[in-house]
């Protein structure tokens, strides 16, 4: 008897792979989308150094900044032993999931531009799979950033519990993935990288700005009143806001000045969080219907 | 090699974009084995005919049967029995060759016992697996060529397409390149569907189709093919060309083309003709030359034009800088 030696060489083809079962493909696409996504995310470790240098730069140098003066305000400062830099330091958080996010999710752009997007939508594979899988990885990058966020809170002088930990893990991934549907949803319908500058300037500012980030929405002229309300960010960053700030002893009333509110009225954290998914899943659906539309 | 069956068979495919008709009226039959080229200039309608076989493209009229399947009605089926090599770069090159290879594993379903089988074996077969680990970016066109060659088979395709796969690609490479596509066929029995217009390229297929402003003008073995010509070609250079051509024509009974301030004729016997024409003619000889016809023959015959090859060239270079610079940017 004589052991058969390994064939090196293709089987015929002759016998063709079984028949697949879509929905399972389905699914295959989308984990490998997303794992290519955080693959190429960590390969690219200048692009995760350098995208913590900017919010590193709002919190020292702008937050310091406006720490000082104003620390004589009525809600930062010693009278409520609450300083500016402590407020702003969840926006920043958001900020970093906010601009990750879609930019993260835009790299369909890229993708297209160098030809890899040929790739995946020939292949035998429902094109929503690709909306998702893009999302998710976008959803996944983002929260990353965010968090990685947390490890500055010392610095700042905001005090974290481990509850408080584990409430933003959610609270991100749901701003990370309303914005990430966002984005794809922008790529779906953008041919080359020539509109990338007008998002960023025209939507991603605009919607950072305005979303609560680095000032309170309260007392606001009437018109950013209500574009404040529309930015889905401030859904996304204000759970953020409470879950920190609630740590850090401040009276719940004082919290509640602070946050977001619609016609007087604050808004409770799972209402908030479930605007942010309601948004992030008809950006998706629309990126789907976009996406099979394409040629 | 080539089997009976056949494995591509299209019917008066017809592709329509607004008023210009890309093809018109195309029908073919491929066989299991077969090694195919598709023939012809820039817009002759071959990358139009290859989209609608590979169902990226929707045929206006006519119909086409892809491995027993209708491409026009289970697509995803057809693509997952296809091997696509693209006319433009495809792969992600911040992944390696083997990332590349096993997303497409992924996306195509290879089952997860056969993945790492499957890539080694391709990887082997395209001479990749020492530089398997490396980031694409660091690879020469012709290894970037035969990755995404080793990944259209992957899936083991019962057809692989390639759209002018040595298209920039310098001479050395491109034999290369089809020395594995041989290799391929040889070990693995698939039909490879090609185009190009590269003339010398298309004499390695076992049939190939000429293709000149959206319909086939010829088919057949590149030897066939040459036979149509009828006979050797020659080529003569006079100081007093028209002179010449008409003495051609009276004393030996054949009618010159000009062509580039030379005098071209088909004989059926050029080692009879050309003493003949030498001893017959009054008017000065510079240099003639005698050669077996070649498909550049084959189509100036059929076209009355010659393939622009210097357009070609432009093209090629424009695309080498492309690539050049979209290396760089990356």
């Amino acid at each position: 008897m004589s052991v058969k030696a390994q064939v090196a060489t293709p089987g015929p083809i002759a016998a063709p792979l079984a028949p697949v079962d879509t929905r399972l493909a389905s699914l295959r696409a989308i984990y490998i989308i997303w794992y290519r996504d955080l693959l190429r995310y960590w390969r690219d470790r200048w692009r995760l150094v350098a995208s913590l240098a900017q919010p590193l730069l709002f919190l020292i140098v702008f937050g310091s900044g406006l720490s000082s003066s104003l620390g004589r305000g009525t809600i930062f400062g010693s009278s409520t032993g609450f300083s500016y830099i402590q407020f702003m330091y969840p926006g920043i958080i958001g900020m970093a999931i906010l601009f990750t996010a879609i930019f993260g999710a835009m790299s369909i752009v890229w993708d297209r531009e160098f030809g890899f997007l040929k790739e995946v939508l020939v292949a035998p594979i429902d094109r929503s799979s690709v909306a998702i899988g893009k999302a998710l990885g976008g959803t996944t990058q983002a929260m990353i950033q965010g968090l990685i966020l947390l490890v500055l809170a010392p610095f700042v002088g905001v005090k974290l519990s481990l509850l408080t930990v584990l409430a933003m893990v959610p609270l991100a991934a749901v701003l990370a993935f309303g914005l990430s549907s966002f984005g794809v949803m922008l790529a779906s319908m953008m041919k080359s990288l020539q509109g990338f500058q007008v998002v960023m300037n025209f939507l991603m500012m605009p919607m950072f700005f305005l979303s609560g980030a680095l000032f309170p929405l309260t007392g606001l002229p009437g018109w950013m009143t209500v574009l404040t309300r529309i930015d889905p960010a401030s859904y996304g960053i204000d759970p953020l806001r409470r879950v920190v700030l609630s740590d850090s002893g401040l009276p719940s009333a004082v919290i509640d000045r602070l946050g977001l509110t619609i016609n007087g009225q604050v808004l409770a954290i799972p209402l908030e969080a479930g605007v942010m998914l309601a948004f992030g899943a008809v950006m998706l659906g629309i990126a789907v219907v976009m996406f099979q539309r394409r040629d | 090699m080539i089997g009976t069956e056949v494995v591509i068979q299209a019917q008066g495919l017809f592709k329509r974009y607004g008023k210009l008709e890309a093809v018109r009226g195309i029908d073919l039959e491929i066989h299991a084995g077969e090694i195919f080229g598709f023939l012809g200039p820039n817009g002759a309608g071959k990358s139009t005919t290859i989209s609608i076989l590979c169902t990226l493209l929707k045929p206006t009229a006519g119909s086409a049967q892809v491995a027993g399947i209708d491409v026009a009605h289970d697509p995803a089926r057809v693509r997952q029995r296809i091997g696509l090599v693209f006319q433009d770069p495809s792969l992600d090159d911040q992944l390696t060759g083997r990332e590349n290879l096993e997303f497409h594993a992924w996306i195509y379903s290879v089952p997860a016992a056969l993945r790492r089988q499957r890539i080694d074996q391709m990887l082997d077969l395209l001479q990749l697996s020492d530089r398997a680990g490396s980031q694409v970016r660091t690879y020469s066109g012709g290894m970037k060529r035969r990755l995404e060659i080793a990944r259209g088979m992957l899936h083991q395709p019962q057809i692989l397409f390639l759209d002018e796969p040595t298209l920039g690609l310098d001479p050395q490479t491109r034999r290369n390149i089809w020395t594995h596509l041989n290799d391929l066929r040889a070990r693995t029995g698939v039909t490879i569907f090609m185009t190009t217009h590269y003339m010398d390229e298309a004499e390695y297929c076992d049939r190939i189709g000429i293709i000149d402003r959206g319909q086939i003008v010829a088919l057949g073995t590149p030897d066939q093919l040459k036979a149509m010509v009828g006979g050797d070609v020659v080529t003569m250079t006079s100081t007093q060309p028209e002179a010449a051509a008409g003495e051609i024509q009276q004393l030996l009974g054949v009618t010159p083309a000009a062509e580039n301030g030379s005098l071209r004729m088909e004989v059926p016997d050029g080692k009879a003709f050309v003493p003949r024409l030498v001893r017959e003619l009054t008017v000065p000889v510079d240099t003639i030359s005698l050669r077996r016809p070649s498909l550049d023959d084959v189509f100036l015959k059929l076209t009355g034009r010659a393939i622009r090859d210097e357009e070609a060239g432009t093209k090629d270079q424009m695309r080498a800088m492309a690539s050049r610079w979209m290396g760089r940017r990356r």
